[in-house]
């Protein structure tokens, strides 16, 4: 009965500590939310492609490290980088306060205004208290667009969280919601350019209050990792000198308005 | 046929996620099933105390949300014990709790509290007095355990352990919903994308009833080892 | 009078997640879920009252499809059949404008009829064991006493079935409970959403999910001691 408990303790151990090792960065393992196009997505064939895993590549390949990309559903993604998982988030994730009480942000790789989405037959040429009263609105779970339209509309119009943009959309297309925020170029990747069915953007792109929409995407990391935070930012810089930036910009936002 | 439109082998490898998942967490849930049973029977207070505590808080709660709390929870207090580590004694270590050693051990920890409770059942049907013969033939409490309560204990429980495994297969669904690849987030990925549910998600649910009656047949044979010498009832 | 917002604000005070707000989504999460486990219960319970008999025919043509509907229902996830019903009821061509699509536009519809229908499966089978384990001695004095097959179902079978089901239908209720948990995944705020909804908002796993669990467990004890009670009143014929 003894060796039973102890072998089934030397067990659990085993499985809990699934890997326990030294960290160098030789190899670097980003956190990354899939699909989010055109951030970050997979063709059919399974293969993970986007901006910010192109722009991923490129910097890691500049830094002398193996870059390996860890797929992570958005609601456990900073947890995820807290447990070494992996040691960086590069996941369109918008700098604002709130993380940076988390984790640690390179420098702003892009600037992506938010909108609203919505069926070209609905109506409304702007999105108020007004116009949306009653509505059914739709979110990504944990986004800052979900922090936006909670503190700011919860009261008049029904609220749906989803855990990827992938649902929001097939709920869309279902007209189970009245209207979508997200991140400008996934709504137009994902809505605009749908040819199921005529969507519009609803008023203006949305990048102010600064307390909900933040400074741009940054890579995350944990905050300890200065030196790694350091390295990518030194990469990015010389990415952006370069043109190879404008380049992957270009592959998947088009020539217009580069920012 | 179907035309799974390119999304066939994650399918099949979602499969093999499904399966292992389940056998994995199989395992640690009749190991803790054990450890339980046994700290239930012990004569010691605070053993049997803690382990009424594990079964009763376990059953108590829906498992999405344990596997949430442990998925999301555990992540950060493993986390809290290496950056203590860190920044204390400048020991750097990781423990990487990934999604699939989560989802073992999570329902490895919920299923051991209901085999707990079949493993007792099953302690107590078999009959004293064998164990006392066994006793008395001047084995060892091991070898007591291994040849007579073991062997025999087994017969009680391979119902309750069955219909256990049953519910666990299908509990497995739920690591989708935290992020680990199983088949049943490829189907749902694929419905999301194709906009075809039904092509996705049908043949999963068929695999599941496959799975399961493959299973069936398995318990049976072995309810019909363990029965040899009961006249086969 | 004590002055019960006051006391409530002083305790919330300086707590940064459980603000008035957030407990607001939980008490709307125990609501829905609620709702949800209740109803799905009571249509299930409908429902597998007929299934059930049909279930025990000795007609196979009647007992198979009951059968093949119960093995498919409770040998896959529930969470597979909830997308299957989420998802699934939108690629019905047409149905967004028939008089159905406001009911299944909502969340709450397609995940009341996946569950309904889910414990409607395990509900049928408990009660066929229950039918079936009907003592044979009492169907015989049924059958002196010169009572149709009807009248025995209503009188002698149902009634003493229903009593042997009890404590299996407990259990079938908890579990339902802790199944409904997975209607977060399809947007439903319940208690589990509401839970989630605060962990993504405030990165807390151990305040939200602990605080949800303690609600359920709370639930669950409830469910087990009223069906503690009731057998207690409607078996206590049973008892030496």
């Amino acid at each position: 009965m003894k060796k039973l408990l102890t072998l089934s303790l030397l067990g659990l151990a085993v499985a809990a500590a699934s890997s326990a090792q030294a960290r160098d960065y030789d190899n670097v393992r980003i956190g990354v939310d899939v699909p989010y196009e055109p951030m970050e997505f997979r063709t059919a064939e399974g293969e993970l492609t986007g901006f910010d895993i192109d722009l991923g590549n490129e910097l890691c390949d500049r830094m002398g490290v193996t870059c390996e990309w860890v797929e992570q559903a958005w609601d456990g993604i900073i947890p995820g980088l807290m447990s070494r998982n992996y040691d960086a988030i590069m996941s369109s994730m918008t700098i604002n306060e709130e993380r940076r009480a988390q984790v640690l942000f390179s420098d702003p790789y892009i600037t992506m205004p938010s909108a609203w989405f919505a069926a070209s037959d609905l109506g409304i040429s702007e999105a108020t208290k007004e116009t949306l009263e009653g509505m059914t609105i739709g979110v990504q779970r944990g986004t800052l667009q979900d922090n936006y339209v909670t503190d700011n509309f919860s009261d008049v119009a029904e609220i749906s969280r989803y855990s990827t943009a992938d649902d929001m959309v097939l709920d869309m297309a279902a007209e189970r919601l009245d209207i979508v925020f997200l991140d400008f170029p996934i709504g137009q990747s994902t809505l605009l350019e749908s040819d199921e069915a005529e969507y519009v953007v609803v008023g203006e792109r949305i990048s102010e209050p600064k307390e909900y929409f933040g400074d741009g995407f940054g890579i995350a990391f944990r905050q300890r990792d200065e030196a790694l935070a350091e390295k990518f930012n030194e990469a990015l810089a010389e990415v952006q000198e370069d043109g190879t930036y404008d380049e992957i910009y270009a592959r998947y936002f088009g020539e217009e308005d580069a920012e | 046929m179907i035309d799974l439109q390119g999304y066939g082998p994650r399918l099949i490898e979602g499969a093999g996620v499904t399966i292992q998942l389940a056998v994995l967490s199989l395992i640690l849930a009749i190991i803790l099933g054990l450890l339980t049973a046994t700290a239930k029977m012990s004569r010691n207070w605070f053993l049997r105390r803690t382990a009424t505590v594990y079964t009763t808080l376990i059953r108590g709660v829906p498992d999405l949300v344990l596997m949430m709390l442990l998925f999301f929870g555990g992540q950060i207090g493993v986390n809290a014990i290496s950056d203590m580590l860190y920044y204390n004694y400048d020991i750097d270590i990781y423990i990487n709790f990934n999604a699939f050693a989560a989802g073992v051990l999570t329902i490895g920890f919920i299923f051991g509290a209901y085999m707990g409770e079949t493993f007792r059942g099953a302690f107590m049907a078999v009959d004293n007095g064998q164990i006392e013969a066994g006793k008395a033939y001047g084995m060892s409490s091991s070898l007591v355990f291994r040849r007579i309560r073991f062997p025999q204990m087994m017969r009680h429980a391979l119902p309750g352990l069955s219909n256990n495994w049953m519910v666990l297969l299908k509990t497995t669904a739920l690591v989708s919903v935290i992020g680990l690849t199983d088949m049943v987030r490829v189907a749902a990925e694929a419905s999301r994308a194709t906009h075809e549910p039904f092509t996705f998600l049908i043949p999963v649910a068929v695999a599941y009833l496959l799975i399961a009656s493959v299973s069936e047949w398995i318990f049976a044979r072995l309810q019909k080892r363990y029965d040899i010498g009961f006249g086969g009832q | 009078m004590l002055d019960i917002s006051t006391w409530f604000n002083d305790l919330l005070a300086g707590n940064t997640i459980f603000t008035a707000d957030t407990l607001g989504y939980y008490w709307e999460g125990l609501v829905t879920t609620t709702q949800l486990v209740f109803l799905s219960l009571v249509a299930g319970l409908i429902i597998a009252v007929p299934l059930a008999i049909m279930r025990s025919s000795k007609h196979k043509w009647i007992s198979l499809p009951i059968y093949f509907y119960t093995y498919v229902f409770r040998g896959t996830p529930l969470l597979i059949q909830l997308y299957i019903i989420y998802y699934g009821v939108v690629f019905i061509d047409g149905i967004q404008d028939t008089f159905l699509w406001p009911v299944l536009r909502e969340a709450f519809y397609p995940a009341l009829i996946a569950f309904t229908l889910n414990t409607a499966a395990y509900t049928t089978e408990i009660f066929r064991g229950a039918i079936k384990a009907t003592a044979q001695g009492e169907i015989e004095a049924a059958r002196a006493y010169g009572m149709s097959p009807r009248l025995m179902m209503r009188r002698i079978i149902l009634p003493s079935a229903f009593r042997r089901a009890l404590p299996a239908y407990g259990n079938e209720v908890i579990f339902m409970l802790h199944a409904s948990a997975i209607a977060s995944v399809v947007t439903l705020m319940d208690l589990t959403g509401a839970a989630r909804f605060v962990y993504a908002r405030y990165y807390a796993p151990f305040e939200a999910f602990l605080f949800v669990a303690a609600i359920y467990l709370c639930l669950t004890f409830a469910i087990l001691f009223f069906f503690r009670y009731l057998e207690k009143k409607l078996l206590a014929h049973l008892n030496p």
